[in-house]
């Protein structure tokens, strides 16, 4: 195993794509994510990659699509107001089937918002985020070890579909210091040839990187190549982690830092006899609709907790699908829920028996 | 026996889906030309725009990659970054680089990116249906421009090749024209040196191309011809703004 270092969330997640082969990394600054660009810069270039701040966030997308289209993996970071201005770049990639990871550290809206951590990014993250049907893979790490392995993870997951894949992480993920090791290390000149790669048509057919199909039945049909992909991945790519689910009566649901909060104050039910246990998503996209679904066929009521006032609890009611009642407790903005709130709803919950 | 002329092996056999008397299909010749002579046809990447060339992806016999809209030098960037031995050129519109592209191709140049641009400008949006565009001239009427370009309320006409030829990342920036065949030469010449100045590393070359829309602008070919003549050569000055030393 290799050695424990302690890092911040944003320097840990950019070490895990240098570790995961990625060479190239283009970006804006935007709080609370810099120091992420930051580390690219001193990094890529010890390792012959390539670091650029680009003049925008559409710009940086944009780049992250050529060079994705190039065959490279590669990186791009930011900021709640970032992304949906990387947006743009990100429907094109999906479009086109391309590889690329995209790490968003959530901070509050809409509009400029503020700078503290906040979870209000869950639809846009998980509905696609863009024009057009198309959907992210999304991983949500609640620690900095999390983040890490999921970041290795995700350049792997987005070669695997030639889809986009995002790490969603709040403001304290990044901004938290953790010990993490890194158990691999992946060197880009062992990886695949890209086939399909716009690298020089030498000795081969040109290949054509593009998203428009003008031929409605083509890009339908095109759209349905895509939803077999999300197919796909709601067969193999759901995570999800349980806590004190199997003698429970009643769970929280929540991601991310959130889940971690729910963690103490479940803790502290425990202690006063209530049976509540944990589900974790750790994919937001695909959902793990079928733990929840199952969870509901015995326990008695569901609480949602998250930094948002509401956007993962939809999915969860989709997934219990009327069977229990589903309740939400929310911070926003940058506030944060503490364990004594949580505790405080898990008592108003209910629950079977005591 | 020397073969004289022929069809580019950089073309590939599909139809331009260009307008009667429109010029990109020269342009599209002349660059396709130019890869087959420095034989880079298997070592160029070529960046589609949108607008009228947005299919060019289907004309070029080489790898190529469809942008969005104004994208096509940060996509660029993005590919020349990762494969630096490669060639690799933009083909835009006036609507996309100098409208909504314009800090994309700014900073694409002043980063001194090794990339060659070719800037299609014929004073109008041709694909969406004859739009004004910032490189539309003083009182020419378009269909967002019905009672011709009022500087007051539109601006100017955008200079642009001047604009990028102050930045100290580009190194030759020239103005052409494919009206008539001694411009057209010309044209290709101006296109083959930007292509030259890249594959010797120097940094960022641009050749803005001036041309016709005549089914926008509502008059017949040839009629185009004259009105680019009359009014585009005294907006948009014909020659070499920036460098073109090969050493």
């Amino acid at each position: 195993m290799a050695e424990k270092v302690l890092m911040k969330g944003n320097e840990a997640i950019a070490e895990a794509a240098i570790k995961a082969g990625c060479r190239y990394f283009f970006g804006y600054p935007i709080t609370p994510q810099n120091e992420l660009p930051e580390y690219m810069s001193r990094r890529l270039p010890e390792v012959g990659g390539v670091f650029l701040q680009a003049e925008s966030e559409v710009a940086a997308s944009n780049m992250v699509y050529g060079a994705a289209g190039a065959g490279a993996r590669v990186l791009t970071s930011s900021s709640s107001p970032g992304i949906s201005l990387k947006m743009e770049g990100i429907s094109y990639i999906a479009g086109a089937e391309l590889p690329a990871v995209i790490v968003n550290i959530m901070r509050g809206g809409p509009g400029l918002g503020g700078i503290q951590s906040s979870q209000a990014d869950y639809f846009q993250a998980t509905k696609g985020g863009g024009h057009g049907d198309f959907r992210l893979c999304v991983l949500a790490p609640s620690t900095v070890q999390e983040a890490v392995d999921l970041t290795m993870e995700a350049f792997e997951i987005a070669d695997r579909y030639r889809n986009p894949v995002m790490v969603l992480g709040d403001g304290i993920i990044g901004q938290m210091m953790e010990p993490v090791q890194f158990n691999k290390e992946i060197d880009p000149a062992d990886l695949p040839k890209k086939e399909w790669a716009t690298d020089g048509a030498r000795g081969r057919p040109r290949n054509i990187i593009n998203s428009l199909a003008l031929d409605p039945q083509d890009l339908e049909n095109h759209n349905l190549v895509l939803k077999a992909k999300y197919e796909q991945m709601k067969e193999q790519e759901v995570r999800y982690a349980t806590y004190l689910l199997d003698d429970a009566d009643r769970a929280i649901v929540a991601y991310g830092t959130t889940a971690r909060i729910a963690t103490s104050a479940i803790e502290m039910a425990r202690e006063q006899g209530i049976r509540v246990g944990l589900i974790r998503p750790i994919s937001l996209f695909p959902f793990p609709e079928k733990v929840i679904a199952e969870a509901a066929n015995r326990l008695d009521s569901f609480l949602t907790v998250e930094m948002s006032l509401g956007q993962m609890v939809e999915d969860v009611r989709l997934a219990v699908n009327g069977k229990k009642p589903v309740f939400f407790y929310g911070r926003t903005a940058g506030m944060v829920p503490s364990p004594e709130e949580i505790l405080e709803q898990i008592i108003l919950m209910g629950g079977g028996g005591e | 026996m020397k073969l004289l002329a022929g069809y580019p092996e950089a073309l590939t056999e599909k139809p331009f889906h260009y307008c009667p008397g429109c010029l990109h299909g020269i342009v599209h010749r002349l660059l396709a030309e130019v890869m087959d002579e420095l034989e880079i046809r298997e070592d160029t990447i070529g960046i589609a725009p949108v607008g009228c060339s947005v299919l060019a992806y289907q004309y070029f016999n080489i790898d190529m990659h469809e942008a969005s809209h104004g994208r096509a030098p940060a996509v660029a960037t993005g590919v020349k970054r990762v494969h630096p031995d490669k060639v690799v050129f933009t083909y835009q519109g006036d609507g996309d680089l100098a409208s909504i592209g314009t800090a994309e191709i700014v900073h694409a140049a002043n980063r001194g990116e090794k990339i060659t641009t070719i800037f299609i400008n014929n004073a109008i949006y041709g694909m969406t249906g004859g739009q004004m565009a910032p490189t539309t001239l003083p009182e020419q009427k378009t269909t967002t421009s019905p009672y011709g370009r009022d500087l007051d309320l539109a601006g100017h006409p955008i200079k642009m090749s001047e604009m990028l030829s102050v930045l100290d990342g580009s190194i030759f920036i020239a103005r052409v024209s494919v009206h008539d065949p001694k411009h057209i030469r010309e044209a290709k010449k101006m296109i083959k040196k930007a292509f030259l100045l890249q594959l010797a590393g120097k940094g960022f070359t641009l050749v803005e191309v001036l041309s016709t829309c005549p089914t926008n602008w509502g008059i017949s070919p040839l009629a185009a011809i004259d009105w680019l003549k009359e009014n585009m050569l005294p907006v948009y000055p014909l020659g070499v703004l920036k460098g073109g030393e090969i050493d």
